[in-house]
């Protein structure tokens, strides 16, 4: 049965919209805190840390995101345990977005001036407490720009869910697209939320990025 | 657990996979040259050309940039068609991914070209160069240089996306993987086979732009 | 005849006029300094004399052609006029060798043999014959200077014009810079410069112009002027450099 492609389709794809926002939402504060702990490992003075934290982060970067999507979503099986597409995704993304802010927070840890390591060690605080009150706080305004521009790659990536069956955004059109069998206007107001998205996001990102180079 | 792993019933797939691993190397070289030629077209419209060739330029980086690759894919492969546009799946992959890597490495090569100090190009202009042999041999190598680590990463990151238009049907590595599936019913060896020899191929490229990078802009010691 | 010369130049910054009424003529063989405030405008006027910046009124002719003119072979023009940058602007990506043959072979079209020559001579005039191999970053700010300055001389330019060449440079490497000039000067090279060493002006500079808000203040013989300032502004300009 194949009918028009109208406004009650674009509410659809804007519910659906919810759910690629919120896998977004879930993969970036899980892949966040997972990247805190990499990005910590691939400084501190300690070199076989250092090694598993540069091995993570090369074997997440060098493959295909579409790849981990599928691993997670049948290796979850191999261990006995049945898992919906939601908890595949969330893993995957999750696992994705650790290495990826792992290594931009680590270049933001590493901006900080060795002079500010060497002053709040001469104060007597611990290497913990030199990372916790000193540098990380200064290395968070330089972080938040590119952890804004990756959160957008984040989202576009989550398109990806669609094809392990997770009803997002993308799925949502795909599965219009059966129904009205009107591509170009489904794909195209697809593109247009996603952009409207990603834009603002991208826009948020540049703009905090110019005040901080003034600021500096 | 007690799943019972068998990689060794993909080992009746090497064929396959082979010419899997060659066809997203020729995707890959393919997208690489056309989309090198879409960037340096765009970047030099975003620097140099006049206002409405750069609104042109911006807005097809941005729109590029803020959208999914895998809808970019649909529009192409499924949406075009109803305007007359028909390509097959492998043209789709092809158009698709030269037109994403394009919008990105426009923005790289933008910003190679800025870096190169503009004293840089005053003093190409005092001794007598016009702006071609300025372009080309004072800004290329210094702009070139500058970006390469980025550009090559991007490339990089082409190679893994192009796993992508296995949803649309174009015959690459990914696409053989859910064909070996089909037949094995082992999913999670499939998948993780064809994910590690993405690895590998993240590897070789690696080491192959290292090359270039060593043999082109490292500087030998004194002759 | 003169071979550089200026007839009621302005130029303008938008609404800012940096250069008002500027009339100038120098001769072949003559050596001029160009002294004043930051901001004055002593780089903007050598940089429309070799047309790196357009001006919006007045005449400019260098070597019998007219800058100013809206069909100038700019490229061509700029072949006979050197120009040395207070931040050298060597191309860092090429040896001093390269930097030096680059415009003679894609400008001038040299065969190499001959481009590598001028290249030797030049390079050896400027006391750096055995850097030439090196690159821009294996060098000292003055033998950087001195490469910039042999550059330009291989283009067997007829007149140069030297931009605050030394003030970028440490104390200790002016010195060999200024020899470089001196030995320009006794060749009889045209030159003209803007600098910040009243003694070069003075022993070396046959005549010496005071800018001051785009126009010229004051000008006349180097030891003249700079002994015997007649305005306040130069005097006060002069004791303010001096001390
Ligand atoms: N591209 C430009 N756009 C706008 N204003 C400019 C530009 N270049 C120079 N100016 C202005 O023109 C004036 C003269 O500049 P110029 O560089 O010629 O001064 P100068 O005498 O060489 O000073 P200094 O000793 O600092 O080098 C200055 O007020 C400067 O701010
Ligand atoms: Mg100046």
């Amino acid at each position: 049965m194949i009918r028009e492609f109208g406004s009650e389709d674009i509410l659809f794809l804007l519910l659906a919209t919810r759910w690629t926002i919120l896998l977004t939402l879930a993969s970036a504060l899980i892949g966040g805190t997972i990247a805190l702990v990499v990005a910590v490992l691939r400084i501190v003075p300690l070199r076989p840390a250092n090694w598993l934290a540069i091995g993570y982060i090369n074997l997440v970067q060098g493959t295909p995101v579409l790849g981990q999507l599928f691993i997670f979503f049948f290796g979850f099986s191999v261990f006995g345990w049945s898992v919906g597409a939601w908890t595949a995704a969330v893993t995957a993304f999750s696992i994705y977005a650790s290495a990826y802010l792992a290594e931009i927070w680590r270049g933001g840890l590493q901006s900080v001036p060795k002079t500010q390591w060497e002053s709040s060690a001469a104060l007597g605080l611990t290497y913990l407490q030199r990372l916790r009150y000193i540098i990380v706080p200064q290395a968070v305004r330089i972080n938040i720009p590119p952890t804004v521009g990756f959160i957008v790659q984040l989202i576009k990536n989550t398109s990806l869910a669609s094809v392990i069956g997770f009803v997002e955004l993308s799925r949502a059109g795909q599965m219009l697209n059966n129904a009205t069998f009107a591509p170009m206007s489904i794909y195209l107001t697809v593109a247009a939320i996603y952009f409207v998205i990603c834009y603002s996001l991208s826009n948020v990102s540049q703009r905090l990025e110019r005040r901080i180079h003034v600021a500096r | 657990m007690n799943y019972d792993f068998r990689f060794s019933s993909l080992l009746a797939y090497r064929d396959e996979l082979v010419e899997g691993v060659l066809l997203t190397l020729q995707l890959s070289a393919a997208t690489i040259v056309i989309g090198l030629v879409i960037g340096v077209v765009v970047a030099a419209m975003r620097t140099g050309a006049p206002g409405p060739f750069k609104a042109i330029a911006t807005v097809y980086v941005e729109t590029i940039r803020n959208t999914p690759l895998l809808v970019q894919l649909f529009i192409i492969f499924f949406g075009l068609p109803s305007l007359g546009l028909r390509f097959t799946a492998n043209e789709a992959a092809l158009l698709g991914l030269s037109v994403n890597l394009g919008a990105y490495s426009a923005e790289i090569i933008r910003a190679g070209i800025e870096s190169v100090r503009k004293s840089q190009i005053e003093a190409g202009h005092a001794l007598g160069m016009n702006g071609y042999q300025v372009f080309r041999y004072v800004i290329l190598f210094q702009a070139l240089k500058s970006i390469y680590p980025a550009l090559t990463s991007q490339f990089i990151l082409l190679m893994l996306m192009s796993s992508i238009v296995s949803t649309i049907g174009a015959n690459e590595l990914f696409h053989q993987a859910s064909f070996i599936d089909s037949r094995t019913f082992r999913s999670f060896e499939v998948y993780s086979a064809i994910t590690l020899i993405y690895l590998c191929l993240t590897l070789v490229f690696r080491s192959v732009f290292l090359g270039i990078y060593w043999s082109v802009f490292v500087r030998r010691p004194a002759r | 005849m003169s071979l550089v010369n200026l007839e009621a130049v302005h130029k303008r910054f938008g609404e800012f006029e940096v250069l008002s009424n500027i009339n100038l003529s120098v001769s072949e063989g003559e050596i001029v300094a160009i002294i004043g405030r930051s901001g004055s405008g002593k780089s903007t006027l050598l940089r429309c004399i070799n047309g790196l910046e357009p001006v919006q009124q007045g005449r400019i002719t260098v070597d019998g052609t007219e800058v100013t003119a809206a069909n100038a072979d700019l490229n061509n023009l700029r072949q006979r006029v050197g120009m040395v940058f207070q931040s050298y602007n060597l191309f860092p990506h090429l040896s001093v060798e390269r930097n030096v043959t680059l415009a003679l072979k894609v400008v001038r079209k040299t065969p190499y043999a001959e481009a590598r020559d001028i290249a030797h001579e030049v390079i050896t005039k400027v006391g750096l014959a055995d850097k030439f191999g090196a690159y821009p970053d294996e060098l000292s700010g003055g033998q950087q200077q001195r490469v910039a300055i042999a550059r330009s001389l291989a283009m067997g330019p007829k007149v140069m014009l030297f931009d605050e060449i030394t003030s970028a440079l440490d104390p200790e490497l002016v010195g060999e810079v200024l020899r470089v000039l001196e030995a320009l000067a006794a060749d009889g090279m045209t030159m003209l410069l803007v600098t910040h060493e009243m003694k070069f002006a003075k022993t070396v500079g046959n005549r010496t112009v005071f800018m001051h808000e785009g126009r010229i203040h004051e000008e006349g013989d180097s030891r003249e002027t700079l002994e015997h300032p007649r305005t306040p502004e130069l005097t006060g300009f002069l004791d303010a450099v001096l001390h």
